[in-house]
């Protein structure tokens, strides 16, 4: 079983690193290219969304275009400046531009596409333990294993499903989170976000399997703007995963996703992402732009949010996955593995906002660099006066294999409470000539002996993944790192 | 002849520290290779297991009747060279089970003989680790790290045991030893010997040899090996020290 | 935009009215390049994606209108007002400014002789001393750095200290910049420019004080020019008093083998930064810099530190540690970046809080950028409270509340005040500095 999991199997794209690269070929229905409010109300409308949802989305794209044009500026990456009104908001396959259909009205394409991508959705192959909403450019085509989750009350849905079905509770809670004027892309998912996932868990149930969003970007020039919204009532529990690829393109592609997770009252929600986006050619050409905001509010009192992430794809990564400690005694959690090389850049982390009291939080963050890659964390851990008795530990380790790397460190330690306590350490080191010649000594090829040392440096972090998803983390830090060594 | 150095020069960067070493290696046998600090021995040990910064400026190291030098370190390995490290390196986040599964999968795979299942492995290991008493919960901590001195060096006779070289070249295992921590090492030592294998104790002490006898005994000075012969060599270097060699060889 | 113009009136008025008669050529170029470059810059503001003035906001300092007079003599002041606000020995070498300008009665300074000179910079200056000449205002880059630009386009005086090759001067050099802080609003700009040639060794501490409750502002930049194998120990007081706002720079750059120790105490002004920029521009240089910051009241105290590996073989060691009580608010911003070409760096930075007070603030950044593969790199930072579990042992062996957190407050700075070398400022320290720290009552 294990080995059907593994997305990351041959696909007969050759002389490539990225085994993913390949591209569907499948009828679309796209919207014209550029921004405007008309391709604002045309998304909304394709959606059949009520009046509220399209003015919500309005009033996002209308504070979008007083905000600089060019975006954050602080983050450590450097990138030409991105043509809004070159892009394709929205792109569905013309089969699904009904939205989410039974199984057998798939377009076969789409399934053969997902079966190569290791995510196979019809019934008979569909991976066990785990319910995925598959998601291709703005829509999501099919969802697994609905009958079960309706069963024990789960909720899991596409958006678009989501704001049709489930009204009140979207309303209630988009944009709680992360707020449509949160930030120049958070703003503009909010004006145009094309689909996502949705999961709403009831009260006291724990989700009988792992849940399971599988991201593909396909069509040409088109950015991705999904978002998704994860509500665990009280003593509740969620496990959810995320994993993405797009094919190979010479231009850069964008993606600017929204996710807001709500935990109530002695609610868990634990979030895992591998994120595999086309990183462009050893030059830098082409490539995922993967500039996204990720906030979890843990609510309630004794609720937990946890992010684990890996992070080996996209050209540019922004991103940093936060916990909003509200509830007294709530615990956010923020594992971490971000690997550049060639072009690559990132420069993520974690925000963990301390408000309730004796709250806890834990970031520990492994940044890898190779090849021309740099690689920046950056993480806020901020106690508010009320925040009596809070935690936090931070841990940041980095590793450099060559001298054409870099990496770096900019933690943001902000403290207003005299009880709450923090402390943040920091490594940085690299894969030493004695470490690879004991292993070589072993009888270990210098490529195997890398990866094992790089293996082990991950280890924390590869243990908090759900174990299929644990053995695909190493295997792309293998495929990412083919190449450095030697 | 299982291992034949002639006229071996080594240098690092500059500076030259083997000048025309020979030995003769035989099946079977066990030699020490003694001698003071700085003379030459632990590179000796590096240079049969291939370490890079090493270069070999002028002789000829065969083993099994092939150019050892032309392998590559892991080649080395596979080939049955086993090296007990001084230092051995700390891997963080690796596990020791899984390190070993890795080179014993690497080394059996070379040798073509089928990769042993993990409930084979785990046999082997428990029946190995218990020689050199070392528990089961320590094969599951990363390799050598926080491991006492006396740790490091079970864990490197357990790896011996475990790869099951032809020729093991032990690099001053026996430094930093308490007496109960030699004896487990010494009895691994011994328990590896056979007609078919060799071993080259490098040490700066006769203690060991107190518990592994060796068949020669050869005092490297300056790069070179001086003198050369039995168990009672190194007695004699024990009573009269290096000086006394030295002053000889001059 | 027009407000921003209005406001530097008073500060061009006074950049033309600057006497600079008989001044050489290459100095009122520079002057006049650095006031362009002000014009451009201006003041710090925390606009978005500035990260280096993140957490201070130094708009009360651009808000004030502060006048200037470079002509202005010290009169009327003896050694009994100005040695109350500073500590002093009689065995230092002493130079007194005031108001940024030099007091020949105040100070005690050494003949000159063929080891070391001390004098003020307009002497050196005037005498067209090459040193000079070559190294003032060439380490201190003001392209970035408003605060920096103004200093250097109101430079006229300041401390010349030259240290000849080889020389080892035991004698600690004193260097005193107080601000008289009468009824209307005034700044400074005191400078100082240290020179230890190869092989030299030297001791330098500055220190900056206020003499009356008025409100002034005192904008200090300090090079320092560390040659190979050079060694100089620095400490730095600020004590400025609690109305005035201090920001000041210290630019140091070492050649290969040279090493540079730093302790670094404040403690004064309302709004007081600091920052210190170390080059290791020699293989196998090194630095070690120590702070201690004490903040009460509604004080904001700033300290910025950068650490620039450039050659292989440097090391760094940064410790700062932080007090804070009342509704003060402390911000410590810490970058060590590591060049490609510096391998085999070996880097640490610390920076440890103390919040004693509900309603205090830190906010700390302690970063690190590296291209550098093998290093060796950490940095760790703290905040809270003492450790309750610590009070509870000392109280279980019968020692009250108060006195337990005296005592732990007491080791928490003196562990930075026991890195000062020099026995009399660590005298003074001890019994200024550490006897004045809060002894607050903790709730438990």
């Amino acid at each position: 079983m294990v080995e059907q999991q593994v997305i990351s199997r041959e696909t007969g794209i050759e002389d490539t690193q990225y085994r993913w690269g390949f591209e569907l070929d499948i009828k679309s229905d796209v919207s014209p290219r550029g921004l405007n409010e008309d391709i604002v109300r045309l998304i909304s409308a394709k959606k059949r969304e009520p009046e509220w949802m399209l003015e919500w989305r309005l009033k996002a794209y209308r504070h979008w275009l007083k905000l600089d044009s060019q975006g954050p500026q602080w983050a450590n990456v450097e990138f030409q400046p991105i043509d809004y009104q070159d892009m394709i908001y929205y792109a569905a396959p013309s089969s699904q531009s009904d939205g989410p259909k039974s199984l057998d009205e798939v377009d076969p394409e789409i399934l053969e596409g997902f079966n190569k991508l290791g995510i196979p959705l019809e019934e008979q192959k569909k991976l066990t333990g785990v319910a995925v909403d598959a998601v291709l450019d703005s829509v999501s085509v099919a969802t697994t294993y609905q009958e079960m989750l309706k069963k024990a009350g789960v909720i899991f849905c596409s958006m678009s499903e989501a704001v049709q079905n489930h009204p009140d509770l979207v309303r209630k809670y988009i944009g709680s989170v992360v707020p449509y004027s949160d930030n120049f892309y958070a703003t503009l998912n909010s004006a145009v976000f094309s689909d996502g996932s949705f999961c709403y868990v009831p009260p006291g149930v724990r989700c009988p399997i792992e849940l399971m969003t599988y991201f593909r970007i396909n069509e040409l020039d088109t950015g991705q703007f999904e978002r998704t919204l994860i509500i665990a009532d009280e003593g509740s529990y969620v496990s959810y995963l995320e994993g993405c690829t797009a094919p190979m393109r010479k231009s850069h592609q964008l993606h600017a996703a929204v996710v807001e997770l709500v935990a109530l009252d002695g609610a868990e929600i634990k979030y895992s992402t591998l994120q595999n986006w086309y990183p462009g050619d050893k030059d830098g050409r082409g490539g995922v732009y993967n500039f996204v905001t990720k906030r979890g509010k843990a609510q309630g009192r004794g609720s937990k949010i946890s992010w684990t992430q890996v992070e080996t794809g996209s050209a540019i990564t922004w991103k940093y996955p936060s916990v909003i400690l509200q509830g007294d005694d709530s615990v956010g959690e923020f594992y971490s593995v971000a690997l550049v090389n060639n072009r690559q850049q990132a420069d993520t982390g974690t925000k963990m906002v301390h408000i309730g009291k004796n709250t806890r939080s834990t970031i520990i963050a492994k940044g890898i660099s190779a090849g021309r890659g740099n690689n920046t964390y950056r993480g806020q851990v901020k106690m508010m006066p009320t925040a009596g008795g809070a935690r936090n530990f931070t841990q940041c380790d980095s590793l450099l294999i060559g001298d054409e790397c870099g990496a770096h460190t900019i933690p943001y330690i902000e403290v207003r409470n005299p009880t709450a306590q923090l402390e943040h350490e920091a490594t940085t080191s690299k894969v030493s000539d004695d470490q690879l010649f004991y292993l070589q000594q072993r009888g270990l090829s210098l490529e195997e002996s890398n990866y094992m040392i790089i293996n082990g440096f991950c280890r924390g972090i590869f243990k908090e993944l759900p174990f299929e998803f644990a053995a695909e983390a190493s295997q792309l830090m293998r495929v990412s790192l083919e190449g450095t060594v030697g | 002849m299982l291992l034949e150095i002639r006229d071996l020069h080594v240098s690092v960067g500059e500076t030259d520290i083997l000048k025309g070493l020979n030995l003769t290696v035989n099946p079977g046998e066990v030699h020490a290779i003694m001698g003071p600090n700085g003379s030459g021995k632990s590179t000796l040990a590096n240079v049969i297991a291939g370490r890079p910064e090493f270069t070999v400026v002028r002789g000829e190291v065969s083993y099994q009747g092939r150019d050892l030098m032309a392998l590559l370190p892991e080649e080395r390995a596979r080939e049955g060279v086993f090296m007990a490290f001084q230092y051995p390196a700390e891997l963080a986040g690796v596990r020791t089970w899984q390190f070993l599964k890795a080179s014993v999968d690497a080394v059996r795979k070379h040798r073509g003989m089928k990769e042993l299942s993990i409930r084979e492995f785990d046999r082997l290991l428990d029946e190995k680790r218990r020689m050199v008493r070392i528990d089961a919960d320590m094969v599951k901590r990363s390799v050598n790290e926080g491991y006492s001195g006396g740790e490091k060096k079970r864990n490197e006779v357990l790896q011996m045991a475990m790869l099951d070289p032809t020729l093991a070249v032990l690099d001053e295992t026996d430094s930093g030893l308490d007496i109960d921590a030699l004896r487990i090492v010494a009895d691994g030592v011994n328990s590896f010997r056979s007609p078919s294998k060799a071993i080259v104790m490098v040490t700066h002490y006769q203690r060991i040899l107190g518990y592994v006898s060796p068949d020669r005994v050869h005092v490297l000075l300056d790069g070179r090996i001086v003198r050369s012969g039995g168990r009672e060599l190194a007695l004699e270097l024990e009573e009269k020290g290096y000086d006394w060699v030295r002053a000889e060889a001059a | 935009m027009t407000q921003t113009l209005t406001r530097y009136e008073r500060y061009e008025a006074d950049f033309h009215a600057l006497d600079t008669a008989g001044r050489p050529q290459w100095l009122q170029d520079l002057r006049q390049t650095a006031w362009t470059r002000f014009l451009d810059l201006g003041f710090p503001t925390a606009r978005r994606g500035n990260e280096k003035w993140k957490y201070t906001n130094a708009a009360p300092i651009a808000r004030m209108e502060f006048g200037h007079d470079g002509r202005s003599r010290p009169n009327g002041l003896s050694a009994e007002t100005t040695d109350a606000a500073i500590p002093r020995h009689d065995a230092w070498s002493q130079l007194v400014f005031v108001d940024g300008v030099f007091a020949e009665a105040l100070s005690s300074r050494p003949e000159s002789t063929d080891e070391v000179r001390v004098s003020s910079l307009e002497e050196a200056v005037l005498s067209n001393s090459e040193t000079v000449e070559s190294h003032l205002a060439r380490h201190t880059p003001f392209e970035d750095d408003g605060f920096a630009a103004l200093n250097t386009a109101f430079l006229r005086d300041g401390a010349f200290v030259h240290v000849a090759a080889g020389a080892d001067v035991e004698t600690p050099i004193h260097l005193v910049f107080l601000s008289t802080g009468n009824a209307a609003p005034t700044v400074s700009y005191p400078r100082a420019l240290i020179v230890a040639e190869n092989g030299s060794r030297a001791t330098v501490i500055e220190s900056y004080a206020g003499l009356n409750g008025g409100r002034y502002f005192s904008n200090s930049v300090s090079e320092m020019v560390i040659g190979e194998g050079a060694e100089v120990e620095h400490y730095r007081l600020q004590e400025e008093s609690e109305a005035a706002f201090h920001v000041g720079s210290a630019r140091v750059v070492l050649g290969e083998g040279g090493a540079y120790s730093s302790g670094a105490f404040s403690r004064g002004a309302a709004l007081g930064r600091y920052d210190l920029s170390v080059l290791l521009d020699g293989p196998g240089s090194a630095c070690r810099l120590s702070g201690l910051y004490v903040t009460s009241g509604t004080q904001h105290l700033d300290n910025n530190i950068n650490i620039e590996h450039a050659k292989p073989y440097t090391t760094s060691r940064l410790n700062y540690k932080g007090i804070l009580d009342g509704r003060s608010r402390a911000v410590f911003g810490g970058t060590v970046l590591v060049r490609k070409e510096a391998q085999k760096t070996d880097a640490s930075q610390s920076d440890k809080n103390l919040v004693l007070s509900p309603y205090a603030e830190v906010d700390s950044k302690p970063a690190l950028f590296i291209y550098a593969d093998d290093v060796k790199c950490g940095h760790g930072a703290t905040a809270g409270n003492i450790d309750e579990e610590t009070v509870f042992y000392m109280r279980s062996r019968g020692m009250d509340v108060d006195t337990a957190s005296r005592l732990l407050i007491h080791g928490f700075a003196s562990e930075t005040v026991d890195t000062v070398r020099e026995p009399n400022l660590r005298a003074y320290l001890e019994s200024q500095f550490l006897d004045t720290l809060p002894g607050r009552r903790l709730e438990f």
